[in-house]
């Protein structure tokens, strides 16, 4: 398996192009056959892979498969080149497995929706592109991943392609993404440029040979560009919420376990070059706090489940690239696993509520699901905890180890204190919108409509089995740091956290979460939606800007889209009509000219004798 | 097979006579033609391929006849790493022009067909011809049928558009005939001997001034053809009235005929003045990108969106030129051959739509995704191709232009970059806005979706978008060769001509030297 690492990718995308081309007319049956019997023979393929390399490479050394030379021009070039490593390992386990998983839930989830073979050869696809991504052994190669999953986010979140607002987030999302590549791209001309390659472990190495620092924390920066794009931070993180608009599957594997994650790779990935520029460091753990908790805080006046949802990820992701940002880069993998399971299982919790409600998301119109749905209320519940980071579930560990590194962190030590407050209190709000959310949708009594509580119904195996396994894992997620495992198999450089440190950051983790819940118990869970009503009555400001996300979108249109719009139609409409005019002027004294000359042209002998004359004084002039 | 490359010329030329002679009413035997000789060029162009030998930097497949001998002009014709792919580009949009146009004229398909077949020809002789006054008359034979092409088969305001695209390049291609004229002199006066063969003008060592005189010429007539800002205006008026098999020839082959008139005389013939203006030149381009695409984003009409994205892709090519780097030159040539596919293909799928509507406003669609599935599929791969998505043909073009460019113009470079971020912002809108949300308009419910010989003439193209995504070396090794040799005239060039600006300093023209003297 390991010369044909290849495979891992190809897999799904044959089961892309099966789907694709025949999913059609070979129906429903064949489509719920190839979709998930593909990604999971893909999984399969890449569990021994991982197997033999562990075998093969006990010292966790680097693996590379090359599958061609694939540009190769004056010195700028990649082979299509395929790596393992215990870095693309643990992310190929968790874009395998979990992608598996919400395979097998689509099958349930989607099975009424047209299109059924559309949808199955885009996540196929995604599946695909995305193992690019996180396999690619160079920048090159994984940009042509990390476009890849752009391109099928996009076709996922305009799924239902006649739903003008799931069109228009899709092409936000793309337009988005495509500023962050913007970055990116300009980052890999520079290693061309002064390194000359774009391969992961050559750059870190020439890099770490001592060059110019600004040119490697320039590199570092614009880089993290593209991360601030793909994995939804300030400020770029506006299309995530909006990508809502796909099926819910989708919003779990793509908008939440896998791809928005492509960016804390993204930073782990090239950490030697990130160690030797602090200063893009700071910028990623600075980026990555605000984000934290300026989502933290939107996310409590949402009443949309899959927006709460959405902004919690975009939250969580600034905790990853908190870990990341303060040079614990094994805490923001940590993260991102852990992070993988309960808001994977959240998401398609979600997916099963709505499903049981008819196709309802507003929160409002929900409560006291919890007898009627009880498998997907107890699995919500697990991720809740997990989430609002409660010992001794995964997310207690994962977040707690980003905090108490970044009060210790070695880079900016001043700065680490403000990074974990600002965490900190991002937590207690965390704790604080999630169990707002589990209290409304399963807590109290029922608001919907009799019609909706007459369908209400528990889901399928197929959507129930997934849930359970990811509830199981965001329970468990936390063993991965029993013993330092996961440090010791990552090994990406690290640093010591004092126990004083450790502690006091464990015993502030606890206490946030706890109040947080306490809190949102005491006002949702007795109160329900009174006590929204309240918080209206008293802050009516606070709440209208929370609602509103404090309005950036609307921000971005009036300060770039509109005036961007203006002046193209500006350069339309004003400097084409100019040089057409000047054009046409030319045009026009080209033919006054001519009338004029006419004038000279009389057939008049002695005008012409004069013309002589005058020129023969002329000549004399110059030349006598 | 010898003289293939004649072969390929004279074989369309030679059907245009005989099908000249067909009496009207046998349309479809002249169309089954017409298609018949495009498809046997395109077969001759494979072989050309095929016998092309990679590794070698010089013109191959050479023919050279004399033609007028007074004056040392041959009938010369050879093909290299450069011109290669344009040939086959020209050879393979031929028959894509006649498949999809199919069912679309009524109106003189003999003349039609022929005006293709002398199109193709002509152009071919364009990229193919090693003589100077022979790629002249072959860059002017091109005109003729083009214009007729957009007078008599276009749209409503076609006779506007006809005259203004033939105005704009005869303007620029006169004034290079006086080049070529002064090239050929100069060429005479040095070596005494008559002769208007490239290569020979490549070790001119022409002093400064001269050159910049020579290169102002040349330079115009090209940045004219790409079209180069502010010299664009009569693309999109051309575009929007031309028929869509003219469209997919003008954007197409065309257009690559001024970015090919850079690489193959500009560059070598000046290396002087090209480093002195080159940042004019390059600054111009870059400001095409941005400009292109943004003026695209707020048309109304879809036909004029693809027309003025033209303008920003171009930009990259013209940037890669200018930059004068092995990967960005290379990064031009491909990216040329690109934009042949994936804006032919747009130009193409516009014309379906258009075919069954008679309608090309963004307004008035809305939805037809729906109706038309297959059609919705072929246009987004063609958007995703021109908006530079990797694992096709356009990320390669662009990342080797923008990738090589950077290393000689940083700056411009970054600037040129942001338009990849504006190509996904006006294609994206261009989709969203005829493809998706809900039907409006109720003549959008019940559109024939593409039909067969539509399919015939994107399948091609779609296969070459992958296969030179996938693997662009099959294209780059055998272009790398002519791409060195090129630059490393360029840079003899400018050696010699430091080293003759060493010894004599500021030469002034005759005439003023004259003047000056007289004043004395």
């Amino acid at each position: 398996m390991l010369n044909h690492l290849w495979l891992i990718p190809a897999l799904p995308l044959l089961g892309f192009l099966l789907n694709g081309l025949f999913g059609k007319r070979l129906g429903n049956g064949f489509v719920s056959l190839v979709g998930p019997l593909s990604s999971f023979l893909s999984a399969v393929a890449g569990t021994v892979a991982v197997l033999q390399y562990h075998h093969q490479y006990p010292n966790g050394d680097r693996h590379v498969d090359v599958v061609y030379n694939w540009i190769s021009s004056g010195g700028v070039g990649a082979d299509l080149a395929f790596q393992l490593d215990p870095l693309s390992i643990v992310m190929l386990l968790v874009v395998t497995w979990v992608g598996f998983l919400i395979h097998l839930y689509s099958v349930g989830y989607m099975a009424h929706e047209e299109g059924y073979w559309r949808y199955f050869s885009y996540l196929n696809l995604f599946l695909a592109e995305m193992l690019v991504l996180v396999l690619g052994s160079s920048y090159l190669v994984m940009f042509v991943g990390w476009e890849g999953v752009g391109l099928c986010s996009y076709l996922l979140i305009g799924f239902y392609y006649d739903k003008d607002f799931a069109v228009a987030a899709g092409k936000k999302a793309f337009v988005v993404n495509r500023i962050g590549d913007f970055g990116f791209l300009v980052a890999m001309f520079l290693m061309f440029a002064y390194f000359g390659t774009v391969d992961f472990a050559k750059v870190s190495q020439i890099a770490s040979g001592g060059v110019e620092p600004g040119l490697v924390t320039a590199i570092c920066l614009l880089l993290f560009l593209g991360a601030t794009g793909k994995s939804a931070q300030i400020p770029l993180y506006v299309w995530l919420p909006d990508a809502m608009a796909g099926p819910t599957p989708v919003s779990a594997l793509i908008h939440a376990a896998t791809m928005v994650t492509a960016g804390v790779y993204m930073i782990a990935r090239p950490n030697a070059l990130y160690r030797l520029a602090p200063d893009a460091l700071m910028v990623v753990a600075i980026i990555g706090a605000l984000t934290a908790i300026f989502a933290a805080t939107i996310g409590i006046r949402q009443n949309d489940i899959k927006k709460v949802l959405a902004y919690s990820t975009v939250s969580q992701l600034g905790f990853m690239f908190i870990g990341v940002g303060v040079g614990a880069f094994t805490a923001g993998i940590f993260h991102l696993i852990t992070h993988a399971f309960f808001k994977a299982c959240l998401f398609l919790g979600s997916g099963s509520v709505i499903h049981a409600m008819s196709g309802e998301q507003d929160i409002r119109r929900m409560g006291g699901l919890w007898k009627k749905i009880p498998i997907t209320a107890w699995t919500f519940l697990i991720a809740t905890i997990a989430i609002a980071g409660f010992p001794p579930l995964s997310g207690f560990f994962s977040k707690d180890e980003i905090l108490a590194s970044a009060l210790a962190n070695p880079y900016f030590p001043d700065l680490g204190v403000w990074i974990w407050a600002i965490g900190t209190v991002a937590a207690l709000f965390t704790a604080f919108y999630m169990f707002r959310l589990f209290f409304l949708t399963f807590g109290g009594s029922f608001r919907g409509t009799q019609e909706q509580e007459h369908h209400l119904h528990e889901s399928p195996w197929t959507m129930t089995v997934p849930l359970v396994v990811l509830a199981a894992g965001s329970i468990l997620g936390g063993a991965l740091t029993v013993n330092h495992f996961l440090e010791h198999w990552l090994e990406l450089p690290t640093f010591e956290v004092s126990p004083a440190r450790a502690w006091l950051a464990m015993i502030a983790s606890t206490i946030v979460a706890i109040l947080g819940t306490w809190f949102a118990y005491a006002l949702f869970g007795r109160r329900g939606l009174a006590a929204d009503e309240r918080f209206e009555r008293r802050a009516p400001a606070v709440a209208r800007t929370l609602e509103n996300k404090y309005y950036v979108d609307e921000f971005y249109d009036e300060a770039l889209v509109t005036p961007l719009e203006r002046f193209s139609r500006f350069l339309w409409r004003g400097i084409d009509a100019l040089i057409d005019g000047i054009l046409a002027l030319g045009g026009y004294v080209v033919a006054a000219v001519g009338d004029l000359l006419r004038f000279l042209q009389t057939g008049n002998v002695r005008n012409y004798a004069l013309m002589f004359f005058v020129g023969v004084i002329v000549f004399i002039w110059i030349f006598a | 097979m010898t003289h293939i490359l004649s072969w390929t010329i004279w074989l369309p030329i030679a059907a245009a006579f005989l099908l000249a002679l067909f009496p009207r009413s046998a349309a479809n035997t002249i169309k089954i033609l017409g298609l018949f000789v495009s498809l046997a060029t395109f077969v001759i162009s494979l072989a050309m391929v095929q016998q092309f030998q990679e590794g070698i930097a010089a013109f191959q497949l050479v023919e050279s006849m004399s033609w007028i001998p007074q004056w040392g002009i041959r009938y010369a014709l050879g093909v290299d790493g450069i011109s290669l792919w344009l040939v086959l580009l020209t050879t393979l949009l031929t028959p894509v022009v006649f498949l999809s146009s199919w069912n679309a004229i009524h109106k003189h398909p003999k003349e039609y067909v022929i005006s293709f077949l002398i199109m193709e020809a002509a152009m071919i002789g364009v990229f193919v011809a090693t003589d100077l006054v022979l790629f002249y008359v072959f860059f002017e034979l091109t005109l003729l049928p083009m214009y007729l092409v957009i007078g008599v088969w276009g749209g409503a305001y076609r006779i506007y558009a006809a005259i203004k695209f033939f105005l704009f390049t005869v303007t620029g291609s006169l004034l290079m005939l006086l080049g070529i004229i002064y090239l050929g002199f100069l060429q005479f006066h040095q070596t005494g001997v008559w002769s208007f063969a490239i290569t020979d003008f490549y070790g001119l060592g022409l002093p400064p001034h001269t050159q910049s005189i020579l290169f102002g010429a040349f330079a115009l007539a090209f940045a004219i053809k790409v079209p180069l800002f502010p010299l664009h205006t009569w693309l999109p008026d051309a575009h929007v009235e031309a028929p869509t098999g003219g469209s997919i020839i003008l954007a197409g082959v065309m257009l690559k005929m001024g970015t090919y008139g850079f690489l193959r005389f500009v560059l070598p013939f000046f290396p002087d003045a090209t480093a002195k203006y080159g940042p004019l030149i390059i600054a111009l381009a870059v400001i095409g990108v941005i400009y292109g695409a943004l003026v695209s984003w707020v048309q109304p009409d879809m036909k004029k969106l693809v027309a003025y994205s033209s303008v920003s892709h171009l930009g990259f090519c013209v940037l890669g030129i200018f930059a004068i780097n092995q990967t960005a030159i290379e990064g031009s040539i491909l990216q040329m051959v690109n934009h042949g596919l994936s804006t032919g293909a747009l130009f193409l799928l516009v014309g379906v739509v258009y075919e069954r509507r008679h309608t090309r406003m963004l307004a008035d669609y809305g939805g037809i995704a729906r109706t038309m599935p297959l059609y919705a599929t072929f246009f987004v791969i063609a958007v995703l191709s021109s908006v530079g998505l990797p694992g096709l043909n356009g990320f390669v073009g662009e990342f080797l232009i923008l990738a090589g460019s950077f290393k000689t113009q940083p700056v411009w470079t970054v600037v040129a970059t942001t338009g990849v971020i504006l190509a996904a912002i006006y294609l994206l809108w261009l989709v969203q806005r005829v493809f998706f949300g809900p039907i409006v308009n109720d003549e959008n419910r019940h559109i024939p979706d593409i039909a067969w010989n539509e399919v015939a003439a994107m399948v091609p193209l779609v296969v070459l978008m992958v296969w030179i995504g996938v693997h662009p070396n099959t294209f780059l090794r055998k272009m790398a060769p002519s791409v060195e040799q090129l630059i490393a005239t360029v840079e003899r060039g400018r050696e010699s001509g430091k080293a003759m600006l060493a010894k004599t300093p500021a030469r002034r023209s005759p005439l003023a030297a004259r003047l000056a003297e007289a004043r004395q």
